[in-house]
């Protein structure tokens, strides 16, 4: 018995639940005495009303892209993977590393193979979480959010006595060299209007690649069939000989891969260096994108757009509205989360309600059925 | 309790989940003093009507009366206090706790225990001495048989003062034995006048117990007639609405080579308790070796260790003359397969199936390396698959005959069409099967049963597990009898019966082997 059509389930749940957050959210900018209807004209100008709004709207997105869909991969097998943010500063590492040691002839030469760099120091990080969960059964949640504080730790470590350039006070590498630096929207699409300086570049279409494949992996090939299969029950998976160790691991490397290339559009997009902390909580907002995406890479990608318009339409707003300060579009991402994660089913319940009360009265219109 | 007024009236009670009328128009009428049964296939509507009677469901229409008093139950709490108790299939007894400690659990008296303690020790001695209840009341639950188990759940409930009983599909879990004896008691309770209502879908137990008996179908009560004057096959018709075939009809069979072989074979599950203490037997080609039980003596862990899904710690199998591999190192319910060894698990629901997959996607689950069933060597071929689904879902009769719907969607007995099409349809050698019928209606069953003879008389080896003593007699043509991990002995169907077999499967022997 279907409950609902589809489209209420992807479209219009999540879509209610972010106008109750920014309702919400408009009550607290009340209590500080702003206009909310400003506010939200601000954010949304901010982030969707010119070029320059969206090239930091489409940048942040890309990021949260691969997160969520670092999230969704695992999700699908079951796997809740709290380590993106740790996975995407070992994707950070390996970037630099690639982009640091080889004289470069070319940006896509480079790009290439600090993708791959990027993918395998990213599911490095996620194996050995994913391997103690398989094999000993330790929690992937805790190893995961373990594995983030060593990757900080980590990173520190090697920036302030490794890659720190002599002389600098900075914990950060050296600047790429300018063969690497890799094409901007500005340089690709210049007609559109973007600043030279804007941190959008080729990385969103990488990341618009990784939604369809992640697509084709999941839904059309042997190996998602199995992912799918073994999140829904591992005693059938067993029983239709599906290796879990197996199928742990593979998810669990694709996972920390995906997270791993995040750093293609910040380190090599954008710093053009590692810095500490080049991650920026992206690794967190993804589970909040996997999870208001339903794990479907093109809900990944709409919920990453709409976090991406709520970071830079945030830091607008923190601009243009003093009273308005850094940690209150925390609260405002804060409540959209709440409401699109783990409010989900005060909408949802309602919701299927309604249809289904809709579609009894359907029936008892149409006596011919 | 000479009223003349009875004990449980429902009157016109009707009930729909969304598009579905699960109960429509309800009339019912139980006399004090009396056992009434409530027969039907699953998803007539029999589990719906009692949690509505105990205050789980709100009924859409209808008015409840007890003992001749208009009474609204809109919670179990009103249930409890209107006098009705209610023994579900799967006990909700506390495992670690005593027995007495789980008949005051949610009745205490005070915020101090011990008082509660003594009284209902004292009670419970009364009880056992009046209803042949006997229990340890100190006993702790996860000890008892499950029987026993039973029992307490009965003793809570009278504990509670109920003076209606309903009990749903009380014997799924009992031996034959057990069941005798809870039929004795649940006499004995009658006779002190106390209202019981038996939901089975055992038309025996209705034969041997009940006073009166509804037949549900479809959501409707479509009759309600004194057990004396029916009989099984006429409440059968009743409950499908045709005429149904209660027998297996099979020619005697014809056995050809061993095919499967097992010797000593011993198994520990993963705390390391043994299962399986040393098991051997063997199946012929065209042979339908069955094996009673009650649940829980070693026949899944037998299934799952032939189909690959467990290790076992020693012993051989040996099957069509090859030994087959049992550390799982090198084997997998994916090597089984490809040796030609199909296996429908004893729970489709959580083994046999993916519930949220669509039909075609479970028709591949288990064979999705089938070179057919791939488009090149990274992608499947999902039209291939659905088309394979199609044909399958037609020859075995699934209804509704939709490849792109969630197995979840589809009733009990259509899921297990769908897990018996996609394992009988790969021509196996050997056949694992194991409670072919649980909680599948009548007319599947028909069915399924029909395929089995029919797999066995195309020369195929099949070992059946069930829990159902007909079934098993029914289908077999050798049957052992499993007890705690070994196997009591083997029998005949023609040389054997109910009694016997039931003795077996409590750990007795009649001194003949």
């Amino acid at each position: 018995m279907d409950k609902m059509p589809k489209w209420a389930d992807v479209i219009l749940i999540p879509l209610i639940s972010v106008i109750l957050a920014l309702l919400v959210s408009g009550l607290v900018v009340l209590y500080i005495g702003e206009s909310p209807v400003e506010a939200m004209q601000i954010m949304v100008r901010g982030a969707m009303g010119s070029a320059y709004g969206w090239g930091y709207t489409l940048f942040y997105a890309t990021n949260f892209i691969f997160t969520g869909l670092a999230v969704a991969v695992a999700f699908h097998a079951r796997m809740f993977n709290i380590g993106g943010e740790g996975q995407a500063a070992l994707g950070g590492l390996g970037v630099a590393i690639v982009c640091l040691s080889v004289p470069w002839p070319h940006w896509s030469l480079a790009l290439l193979v600090a993708c791959g760099a990027a993918a395998i120091f990213g599911a490095a990080w996620a194996a050995i979480p994913a391997y103690l969960q398989a094999k000993r059964g330790s929690h992937i949640v805790i190893t995961t959010i373990m594995f983030n504080f060593i990757a900080s730790a980590l990173l520190v470590y090697l920036l302030v006595n490794v890659f720190r350039v002599p002389g600098s006070m900075a914990p950060e590498t050296a600047r790429f060299a300018d063969a690497v630096h890799l094409p901007n929207a500005a340089d690709i699409a210049p007609w559109l209007g973007f600043r030279s300086s804007t941190p959008l570049n080729i990385s969103f279409l990488l990341a618009l690649l990784a939604c369809f494949l992640v697509w084709m992996l999941i839904w059309r090939t042997r190996l998602g069939y199995e992912i799918r299969a073994f999140g829904h029950s591992e005693t059938a998976a067993v029983y239709a000989g599906i290796n879990p160790v197996r199928i742990i691991m593979i998810a669990m490397l694709i996972s920390g891969g995906l997270a791993g290339l995040m750093a293609t559009n910040s380190v090599m997009g954008e710093a053009e260096r590692l810095v500490i902390d080049n991650v920026q909580g992206a690794g967190f907002v993804g589970i909040a994108v996997a999870l208001m995406g339903r794990s479907h890479p093109v809900g990944v990608f709409l919920a990453a757009i709409l976090f991406g318009v709520l970071y830079q339409g945030g830091a607008e707003l923190e601009f243009e509205m003093p009273a308005v300060s850094r940690e209150m579009i925390v609260v405002i991402q804060a409540l959209v989360i709440l409401f699109t994660g783990a409010l989900d089913n005060m909408v949802r319940m309602p919701m299927e309600k309604l249809f289904l009360s809709l579609r009894r009265r359907d029936r008892a219109d149409s006596p011919a059925e | 309790m000479t009223q003349a007024s009875p004990a449980i009236e429902l009157k016109g009670i009707s009930k729909a989940f969304g598009p579905v009328q699960a109960n429509k128009d309800i009339s019912i009428s139980v006399q004090p003093g009396t056992i009434h049964g409530i027969v039907g296939e699953n998803g007539a509507g029999k589990s719906t009507l009692m949690s509505i009677l105990y205050g789980f469901y709100k009924a859409d229409a209808g008015e409840i009366f007890i003992n001749g008093k208009l009474t609204p139950i809109p919670d179990s709490q009103a249930a409890i206090s209107a006098g009705i108790g209610m023994v579900h299939q799967h006990f909700k007894l506390v495992e670690n706790f005593t027995v007495v400690e789980n008949v005051i659990l949610g009745a205490e008296d005070g915020a101090m225990l011990q008082p509660s303690i003594a009284k209902a020790r004292k009670l419970l001695t009364e009880l056992a001495e009046e209803y042949g209840l006997n229990v340890d009341p100190d006993a702790v639950v996860e000890e008892l048989s499950v029987g026993h188990q039973q029992r307490v759940e009965i003793l809570k409930q009278l504990y509670r003062k109920a003076d209606i009983l309903i009990l749903d599909e009380p014997t799924g879990v009992l031996t034959p034995a057990e069941a005798d004896q809870l039929f004795r008691i649940l006499g004995r309770l009658k006779e002190e006048g106390k209202t019981i209502i038996l939901i089975t879908h055992k038309l025996r137990e209705i034969m041997e117990v009940t006073d009166t008996v509804s037949v549900m179908r479809r959501g409707q009560m479509t009759a309600t007639v004194k057990t004396a004057e029916t009989s099984p096959p006429e409440l059968a018709e009743m409950m499908v609405g045709r005429k149904v075939l209660l027998r297996v009809d099979k020619k005697p069979a014809n056995p050809g080579a061993t095919i499967l072989k097992v010797d000593d074979l011993k198994v520990r599950d993963g705390k390391g308790v043994e299962r399986l203490k040393g098991i051997s037997f063997h199946i012929r080609a065209g042979e339908i070796l069955g094996i009673a039980g009650v649940a829980g003596n070693g026949q899944t862990e037998l299934l799952e260790v032939l189909g690959g899904m467990r290790p076992a710690q020693s012993g051989t199998v040996i099957l069509n003359n090859d030994q087959i591999d049992l550390t799982g190192k090198h084997s997998n319910g994916q090597t089984r397969r490809n040796r030609g060894i199909a296996h429908v698990p004893e729970d489709r629901q959580q083994e046999g199936l993916i519930m949220p997959y669509e039909a075609w996607e479970n028709i591949a689950f288990g064979y999705h390396h089938d070179p057919k069933y791939q488009r090149n060597r990274l992608l499947m071929n999902n039209t291939a698959i659905r088309a394979d689904t199609m044909a399958k879902m037609e020859r075995y009769d699934v209804r509704p005959p939709n490849p792109r719907l969630p197995a979840r969607n589809f009733s009990g007995g259509n899921q297990q069409k769908l897990v018996v099409a996609r394992e009988m349809e790969r021509n196996p050698d050997l056949l694992l099967i194991g409670q072919p019928t649980r909680g599948v209606d009548i007319g599947a069953i028909e069915f399924i049963h029909q395929q089995i003879i029919a797999l066995r008389d195309q020369g195929k080896a099949i070992l059946l597990v069930s829990v159902e003593l007909d079934e098993i007699l029914g289908l077999s043509d050798r049957i052992a009898v499993m007890f705690d991990g070994h196997f009591m002995g083997e029998r005949l169907p023609d040389e054997t019966d109910e009694r016997e077999l039931g003795l077996m499967m409590a750990g007795m022997t009649k001194g003949a082997a």
